[in-house]
Parts: C-alpha cells; sequence; structure tokens
C-alpha cells in the first residue's frame, strides 16, 4: 500500500508553474498569460498566485486564464472573470477602490505627514530652543509687576 | 535523567529571569546597591541554565530519544547528523528555546560588557530584559514545552519537514535569532532610558553596537532564507512578499533606521525620543513578526505552527510590553530635550530623510501583511495582498533611498552647502547616468528596470567610495592613501555597507529585468539552446539517498562551445514524511546562474526540464554580506571601545 502511495506521488509530484504542455503556442499571448498568472491567487493555497502553486487547481486556472486569452478576451477581462466568479480575493493586487483605498492611500499619506513634521522640526532646529529658565513674555510681564515695588 | 535535568534547568531559568525581572528594577529605583547588583549574576546564571536546557534538547534529538514528544515529531533515526542537530530548532518548540536562550545570552552579554554603563542604568537594563526573559519563558513552558514525555514512545520518529533538511535553511534561525533578539536589548535600553528621564550621547554609543550587531545577524539571516528559496523552491525566485518573510524584513527596516538616528543622538544629542521610539517600535516588530510566524492568522506557505492559542498568547506578551513602553514613553519624552542647533541642509537633515524613508517603508510592508486581516474585520471579505502590490508600492521607498543616499553621506553635520556636495558629486551621478545608457542601450528588451538599476548600484558603489577618498583630506595620492589605511573602521564600515546596497539593487534589477526562461518536455538526447547555452538531457535515474529516493536528471551545458559541466537537478521524495522536494540544480557564475529544474516525466518518455538563465543572481547576496562586512567593520571600531572608556572616567551622575 505504501509503495503505491509513493509511486503515486512520484507521478504526481509537483512542478512549479506553469507546465509545457498548459502554454499557448503564441509567445505574445503566452506572455500577457504568465503576466495575469502573477495577479491571480490560487484560492486553495497558502498566498500563492497561480503562477507559482502546483496545486491542481491553480493548473487549471492557468489553462482557463489561456482559454480566456485565446478567446480574445483583454486582460481586464480576464481578471474580472476570475473576481467574479471567486471574489477580490482572487486577485494579488487589491483593487485601489473603496476600502481598499485606505491600503493604497495610508503609505504616501504618511511620507506627507513625516516629511511636514520633519520640516517643522528642521524649522525649529535653526534656533536653539529657549533655556527652560526663559520665562514666556506674559510671565516675565506678570513677575515684573509683582516686584515692581 | 540529562533531559529532565534539562527541563528543571528551564524552569530554574525562568524563575531566575523573574527575579531578574524584579530586583534590579526596585533596586534601581530605590537607589539600593545589593539589588542592583542581583542583576549580573542572574543574567550569568539564566544563560547558563539555558545553554544545559538546549543541550539536554540538542542531546535527545541526536541520540533519537523517541520517548520526548518533539523528536518524535521532528526527528528520524535515518535522519543525517547534521539535520539532527538542526532539527533542534527546526520546529516551533525547539525554537522557541533557542530564541529565549538568545535573549538570556544578549542580557548576560549586557552584564559581562557593559562595565562602562552607569550601575543604575545597567540594572534597569538587566531588569527590563529579565522581564521579557519572564513574558517568553512562561510562553515556553506554559504553551510550548519542548520537554513533552510520551507515555508509549514509538519505535521511529516522523522526520523533519523536508524542506528544512538544506543546509541553508539549518542555519537560518539561529542567525535570523540573534538578530532580533538582538534588538530586545536595544528595547531594554530605550525603556531603561525612559526610566532615567535622560538619554544622551553615551546612551546612543552603548546602544548602536548593539544594534549593529542584531542588524548583521538580521541581514545574514534574511539572506540565507531568501538564498533558500532561490535555489530550493525550484523557480528561483528570492522573495515572495510572504507574510512570514515580511515579519523578518520589518525588524530589519526599522533597524537600519534606527541605527541611523541613534547615530545622530550619538554625535549631535538630537532626535532622542525619535530614537528611543524607533528601539520600542524594532522590538515591537519582532514580536509582532513572532505572533505572524508562530499563530497561523495570516496564511503563509512557511506554516510553522499553526496554534491560535498560542498566537493569543504572543499577541497579549506584545501589547503588554509595547502598551507598557509606549505609555513610558509619552510620559516621559518630553523630557528628552535637545539643544542642537542645525541646518535644513546638513548631516542631520539628511539622516531624518533617510529615517522618514524607512520608517515609511516599513508601514507599507507593515500595512500590507496585515490588511486582509483589517479588510476581514471591518467588511468580513477576504482579501489578498501579494507581490504585485509590495512591488509597487515598496519600490519607490528604497529608489529614493538610493537617490539621496550619497549626497546625504557627503554633506558634514550641522551646516552643509548642497551646492559643495552636489560638485563632489556630479561626476559620480554623470557617471552613472552614462552607466544606465549603456545598459540602456545594450540591452534586448526596453524595460527600464536594469537600466535604473545599474544607473543606481554605479551611484552608490562609486559615490560611496569618493565619499571615502574625500575624507582623506588634501595632499599627494600617497599621503591619501596611507590615511585612507588608517580611517577610522567605522568610515570603512559606512562606506562598504553603503555600497552593498547598491550591489543589491543591481542584482535585483538585473534578476528581474533580464531573466530567461525556457520551458519544454525533452527526450533523453536532447538538445537545446537558450541564449548563448546548450543543454542536452543525458539521462535520468533513480537514486537512493539516507532517508529519500531521488530522481536525479543529468545534463550537460555548453556555453558557446565550451563545456561548463553536467548539472544534476533532482525531485526528491521523503517517504516517511512524504513529502517532495525539487533540488535545482545551479552553475554558478559570476554574471549568471544557469539553474536547471527537472520535472514530471510525460507520457511520450520525456520530461519536463526548465532552463532558466538568471543575470547577477549572486549579487543580490553578495550585496547583502558586503552589507554585513560593512557593520561588522564598524562594529570593530575602536571608537566604541575608547571612548566609551574615557565615560567610565567621567561616569554621569544619573538624573533623578
Amino acid at each position: 500500500m505504501k509503495h503505491i502511495a509513493l509511486i503515486l506521488l512520484l507521478l504526481a509530484s509537483p512542478l512549479w508553474a506553469v507546465e509545457p504542455h498548459e502554454m499557448l503556442d503564441d509567445p505574445i499571448l503566452e506572455a500577457r498569460a504568465q503576466a495575469l498568472d502573477d495577479e491571480l491567487r490560487c484560492v486553495r493555497c497558502r498566498s500563492e498566485s497561480i503562477a507559482f502553486s502546483q496545486a491542481d487547481w491553480a493548473a487549471d486556472a492557468r489553462v482557463l486564464v489561456r482559454e480566456l486569452l485565446t478567446e480574445g478576451k483583454s486582460d481586464q477581462e480576464v481578471l474580472d472573470f476570475f473576481v467574479a466568479r471567486y471574489g477580490e480575493f482572487v486577485l494579488m493586487r487589491p483593487p485601489a477602490k473603496g476600502g481598499n483605498l485606505v491600503l493604497w492611500l495610508s503609505a504616501p499619506a504618511l511620507l506627507l505627514v513625516g516629511l511636514g513634521i520633519s520640516v517643522a522640526y528642521l524649522r525649529q532646529r535653526r534656533q536653539p530652543p529657549p533655556a527652560p529658565e526663559a520665562l514666556s513674555p506674559e510671565d516675565a510681564k506678570r513677575l515684573r509687576e509683582l516686584t515692581k515695588d | 535523567m540529562i533531559v529532565e535535568l534539562g527541563h528543571f534547568a528551564l524552569i530554574l531559568a525562568f524563575l531566575l529571569a523573574c527575579i531578574q525581572g524584579v530586583v534590579p528594577l526596585v533596586g534601581a529605583h530605590k537607589g539600593w546597591r545589593g539589588w542592583m547588583a542581583v542583576g549580573e549574576p542572574a543574567a550569568t546564571a539564566q544563560v547558563l541554565l539555558l545553554a544545559y536546557a538546549f543541550g539536554a534538547l540538542t542531546y535527545a534529538f541526536v541520540t533519537s530519544d523517541f520517548s520526548l514528544r518533539l523528536v518524535t515529531l521532528n526527528s528520524h533515526t535515518d535522519k543525517p547528523m547534521l539535520y539532527k542537530i538542526t532539527g533542534v530548532w527546526g520546529n516551533h518548540e525547539g525554537s522557541m528555546l533557542l530564541w529565549c536562550l538568545t535573549l538570556a545570552l544578549f542580557g548576560a552579554m549586557a552584564a559581562w560588557f557593559g562595565g562602562n554603563i552607569p550601575d543604575r542604568l545597567r540594572a534597569r537594563v538587566l531588569g527590563v530584559q529579565g522581564l521579557v526573559g519572564v513574558a517568553f519563558l512562561a510562553f515556553l513552558i506554559f504553551t510550548s514545552n519542548p520537554f513533552q514525555r510520551l507515555v508509549n514512545p514509538p519505535f521511529n520518529g516522523d522526520d523533519l519537514n523536508p524542506l528544512l533538511q538544506d543546509p541553508g535553511l539549518a542555519f537560518h534561525p539561529p542567525s535570523l535569532y540573534l538578530g532580533y533578539v538582538g534588538l530586545s536589548l536595544t528595547f531594554s535600553f530605550a525603556v531603561a532610558a525612559l526610566l532615567e528621564g535622560r538619554v544622551d550621547a553615551a546612551w546612543g554609543r552603548w546602544v548602536r553596537p548593539w544594534t549593529l550587531f542584531a542588524w548583521v545577524w538580521l541581514s545574514i539571516g534574511i539572506a540565507l532564507g531568501s538564498w533558500w528559496a532561490y535555489y530550493e523552491l525550484g523557480w528561483g525566485g528570492f522573495w515572495f512578499w510572504d507574510p512570514v518573510e515580511n515579519a523578518s524584513f520589518m525588524p530589519w527596516l526599522i533597524s537600519v533606521a534606527l541605527l541611523h538616528s541613534a547615530i545622530v543622538v550619538e554625535k549631535r544629542e538630537a532626535l532622542k525620543s525619535w530614537t528611543i521610539l524607533l528601539a520600542i517600535l524594532a522590538f515591537g516588530f519582532v514580536m509582532i513578526g513572532a505572533f505572524i510566524v508562530r499563530s497561523g492568522v495570516l496564511t503563509s506557505v512557511h506554516a510553522f505552527a499553526n496554534d491560535p492559542e498560542r498566537g493569543k498568547l504572543l499577541l497579549w506578551i506584545t501589547a503588554v510590553f509595547m502598551g507598557g513602553a509606549l505609555t513610558l514613553f509619552a510620559f516621559r519624552a518630553d523630557r528628552l530635550t535637545s539643544n542642537s542647533v542645525f541646518q535644513p541642509v546638513s548631516r542631520e537633515a539628511a539622516l531624518i530623510a533617510n529615517n522618514v524613508l524607512l520608517s515609511v517603508a516599513t508601514f507599507v510592508v507593515f500595512i500590507g501583511t496585515i490588511w486582509p486581516l483589517i479588510a476581514e474585520a471591518f467588511s468580513g471579505e477576504k482579501l489578498s495582498v501579494g507581490p504585485p502590490f509590495f512591488n509597487i508600492a515598496f519600490t519607490p521607498f528604497m529608489v529614493a533611498l538610493a537617490v539621496i543616499l550619497p549626497i546625504g553621506a557627503f554633506l558634514p553635520w550641522k551646516r552643509a552647502k548642497l551646492d559643495r556636495a552636489l560638485s563632489f558629486t556630479w561626476p559620480v551621478l554623470a557617471l552613472a547616468i552614462a552607466c544606465g545608457a549603456l545598459v540602456w542601450a545594450v540591452q534586448t528588451g526596453t524595460t527600464a528596470l536594469g537600466p535604473i538599476g545599474a544607473l543606481l548600484a554605479m551611484w552608490l558603489v562609486v559615490g560611496s567610495a569618493l565619499d571615502l577618498w574625500q575624507r582623506t583630506g588634501r595632499g599627494s595620492v600617497q599621503n591619501r592613501l596611507g590615511r585612507l589605511t588608517r580611517m577610522p573602521r567605522a568610515d570603512w564600515g559606512k562606506a562598504v555597507a553603503h555600497a552593498g546596497f547598491g550591489i543589491t539593487i543591481f542584482g535585483i534589477a538585473a534578476l528581474t529585468a533580464w531573466t530567461t526562461e525556457d520551458i519544454r518536455v525533452a527526450q533523453i538526447g536532447e538538445t537545446w539552446r537558450v541564449n548563448q547555452y546548450e543543454v542536452t538531457l543525458d539521462n535520468v535515474e533513480r537514486v537512493r539517498g539516507p532517508n529519500y529516493i531521488s530522481t536525479m536528471a543529468h545534463l550537460t551545458v555548453v556555453e558557446n562551445g565550451r563545456s561548463i559541466g553536467t548539472l544534476t537537478p533532482e525531485k526528491r521524495i521523503y517517504p516517511v514524511a512524504g513529502m517532495p522536494t525539487t533540488e535545482a540544480a545551479i552553475d554558478n557564475g559570476f554574471t549568471r546562474d544557469v539553474y536547471l529544474v527537472i520535472g514530471d516525466p510525460q507520457g511520450n518518455g520525456g520530461w519536463t526540464v526548465r532552463t532558466f538563465i538568471k543575470p547577477y543572481a549572486n549579487w543580490i547576496w553578495a550585496g547583502v554580506i558586503v552589507m554585513s562586512i560593512g557593520g561588522f567593520l564598524s562594529l570593530t571600531d575602536r571608537r566604541f571601545r575608547v571612548a566609551a572608556g574615557a565615560r567610565k572616567a567621567a561616569r554621569p551622575v544619573p538624573a533623578e
């Protein structure tokens, strides 16, 4: 029994990425297909794109991508086809819309904030900060009033 | 008996950590010298006990003691000795023990080599380090005890995950842990400084070597992991933006920021509170990383231990330490004022720009990694964030960093003239642009990636060299060469590390832009051509290894009529673990790797063969090695020791 399992494993053992028989003859179309493979997640796997997954699901998905491209679908139409079936989960790059805008825009926003703070800090550093002993003008005025006579 | 003693030593170490975590801190607060002095012997005893416990576990693995649950689950009598030993940390419990051992080791090193640190600060550092030890030892003993016995020991074990039976991965965790846990010591220094309520140049000087030490090991660990992924996973990628990889990358990025801001603290006594914050956050990212790796909340190809309960406890540990440290920071940060003055164009300003870029880059990795969790919590919808996002969102920050780096490195402290720096750097810039243009003209494709990579690499490497040369001052070439050899090691370290960054950038750009691949079904005896290489599939045979069966292909590679030799890619199957692995065969070269992978037998008697020509692949890791050498050079700078000793004479009285 163990031997049979072993032989089966040897026959079906994984090979990463696209198989020769899956590939299209047209190199331009195949290049487009491979670019799309990178963008699509193997939904049955652990955070892997279908380009790198050895799972059957990924193999089927790769074939499907090529069929759709052969039918003349655009890249976006292929992605939409997968999203319609499996939700946005299938996209390795979340689209920059809706709630995902937070993902895309928070870093640029943080960069602006960081630069803003840095500029303010640099300006402040041009002069030595007032010594902690120095009194504010109001306090100094009050002190003068209190110690007038 | 040895194993039982190891278990006992582990528990004793935990109790000692409890003492180390309380007594010196109370002593430092009350000013009781006797209590403050407890830290050092406690730290030394703790590391000895944990070393014994670790030795005992190793002994159990080496002697294949299957009455230990951990040995049964991760070892096998047929496994080669090297992997019996590395199997000790090739699993959750054992690696956690290694983590705790490293933690204790750093505490002990702070005790042994911290003689020039004021007693009170040292007591506080050791106390905080002890508290971190308490948390992780409790986690180890109560949720992941490596010394658990089995009532009915089996005759043999389940074998180690075959992917981990590899020299690259065997030494990846220990060096990574030296890095992670090294950052615990900078955390302890930061919290101790907050407790003291003061940060000065001396503090910067004590913290910097530890940060540097941690960073160097983190770099080596990450490079080993990435190198392993390159040759083991079988398609020649080196970085996959996987959550577990990101978990190691975030502390690395933030520690680079910390290294640079600590320089400003040391030289100019500015950026104090920011540096403290970075030191706290760096260890925060380490703990978040531990949570990501060990909880399984984020699916990753590197599944390690997927136990939500353990994850919850790790999250609590993270929350307590981060919450505590940041609260303390909020109360004490206003005491960390600085009187230093500098102009908007100065070394200080350049280092601030470095810190902004690195911090935001760390944030990009962070938000990309946890975004699936956030999105699911808010919308209930599952999302994926993969390499296409990170490549777009992260890369610009590294490019910006590389662009400003050589100019920033030229600027003097306090007040600089940009036109002077530019007058030094414009020839380098011209050279770099020329180099980029040349690459653009020579390359066959139309991608801008390769030329930009070459441009940045040239800019960084030549810029660093010129920076070093410029520091030799004026005079004859001979005099300047003489001065070059007498230059402080830290200056050398800086230039070397920056050049390494350039080399890595070029390696990544070249590999990404110019990899050629060929995938085909080849018959035995068939020859095909990829670029200037002719590859022939000679034969395929079954080979029996110590604990695996291999399908090994023999392929001859000829480059322009000159034979390179025979490459033997394999597919292995590990019967005990029931797992197959791919062993790519790589001919490493200075300008390219020839990378061959054998696949499945096909119906017509042929075999799937993948041929990749990967240009400049080795430069990626060579660059990291050069960066690490730069770090080591800086570590050996005598200024770290001499001036630290000078401080001892004029020991500052800590402010109450």
